[in-house]
């Protein structure tokens, strides 16, 4: 389980919106509905789903094994498929000689050639298994506060995603201006100073905007 | 609310600010970090700065890194105009070590190191575990947007012009003669 891992990374967000009563089973279908989909021998080469933390490979939401205290745990699953450029150069001229073979033609047409490239992919992506990727979170519901264990871009994007599809929620990333418009219980005119706010500059005993 | 995607780029300097600010503050007033979290004992730089230099249309970027590394480039960096924009941190409380780096653009942390907590043998282990991991990881979370948030009220009061700024600037100054 990541959030046991010796070093973590953590992204924190907003949670804007509530559940619908009882929040527990609102969490608990929203994890179902989107829990994560197997792709191995599918040529599907990416999904992204909800598991759970400790049994990763094998996620049931029926108990409550998401709830820890006051807190909803669980993870980002993110399974990828990658596939080397020359591996799929190598098929994709066995085959472009395959279908030439047959013709008595020596060229292909751009649509004939795109064909063959997908069946390709087609076939080899059904072939190779997906590599798992698992990013856990932590869901404080009541402080609308939510920890993701990834600085990741990438994962980060696919939270902020399948967050929304499932639970109908928004996050909210937190960074300097967020954690400020937050956090800081700005208004009025210090909310203006906070817009207005340009760059400092500090050195040679003076500083100034 | 300004637009999420136009206010990350627009206010990153907030983030670069408050890690220099930090420094600062670190170096000079430890009891007004224990004022903002009175069970810390200590709060220091770590192993890693990053510090940047965006002006005269030139990026220049700094890294010191490495235990017991001297301080003084960085300090040199911060002269010519640079902002730090990331830091490794050590915190201290309850005889408890923290290590974290801090990113200013993102307030992102990585490499978050807690305090070393009991194994998890058995199943019935793991809530007691998470719990603690938690815990232990929002005390940290707790000290980086308290930090913010007292380095957010100075940064919008009049206080940052006419005081603050200039302070961090004579703090650099002497820093650098070895006052």
């Amino acid at each position: 389980m990541q959030l046991l891992s010796p070093t973590l990374s953590l992204t924190r967000y907003r949670v804007e919106g509530n559940l619908p009563d009882p929040v527990m089973d609102s969490v608990r279908e929203g994890l179902k509905n989107h829990v994560i989909r197997e792709i191995d021998n599918d040529p599907a080469v990416k999904s992204v789903g909800w598991t759970i933390p400790g049994t990763p490979f094998n996620p049931d939401f029926a108990g409550n094994h998401f709830v820890f205290g006051t807190s909803f745990v669980f993870s980002l699953r993110i399974d990828k498929k990658s596939l080397p450029s020359k591996i799929v150069n190598k098929h994709y001229h066995a085959a472009v000689q395959k279908r030439l073979a047959g013709t008595s033609r020596e060229h292909l047409s751009r649509d004939e050639k795109r064909e063959i490239k997908d069946d390709v992919l087609h076939r080899l992506y059904v072939r190779i298994p997906a590599t798992p990727s698992i990013y856990d979170l932590v869901w404080q519901p009541e402080a609308g506060d939510l920890w993701f264990f990834s600085n990741l871009k990438e994962a980060n994007e696919d939270l902020e995603t399948l967050f929304s599809k499932s639970f109908q929620l928004s996050l909210v990333r937190i960074f300097p201006y967020t954690a400020a418009y937050f956090f800081s219980g700005l208004e009025g005119e210090r909310l203006d100073a906070l817009h207005k706010a340009s760059p400092a500059v500090f050195n040679a005993g003076r500083a100034h905007d | 609310m300004i637009d999420v995607s136009v206010a990350y780029n627009r206010y990153k300097f907030l983030g670069h600010e408050f890690l220099t600010w930090l420094w600062y503050t670190i170096e000079t007033d430890q009891a007004f970090l224990q004022k903002v979290d009175p069970e810390l004992s200590s709060l220091a730089i770590g192993n890693r700065v990053v510090l940047e230099n965006s002006r005269h249309n030139r990026e220049e970027t700094i890294t010191i890194r490495g235990d017991g590394a001297g301080l003084e480039e960085g300090l040199i960096a911060l002269k010519k105009g640079g902002k730090v924009t990331e830091v490794n941190l050590v915190y201290c409380a309850a005889e408890h070590e923290w290590r974290f780096q801090l990113k200013g653009e993102s307030l992102a942390l990585s490499g978050l190191k807690l305090p070393r907590t009991g194994k998890v043998e058995k199943a019935e282990d793991l809530e007691g575990a998470v719990l603690e991991r938690i815990f232990l990881a929002d005390k940290i979370v707790r000290l980086v947007y308290s930090l913010y948030d007292q380095f957010i009220a100075v940064r919008i009061s009049p206080a940052w012009e006419r005081r603050v700024a200039g302070e961090i600037s004579m703090w650099i100054d002497a820093a650098i003669k070895g006052d």
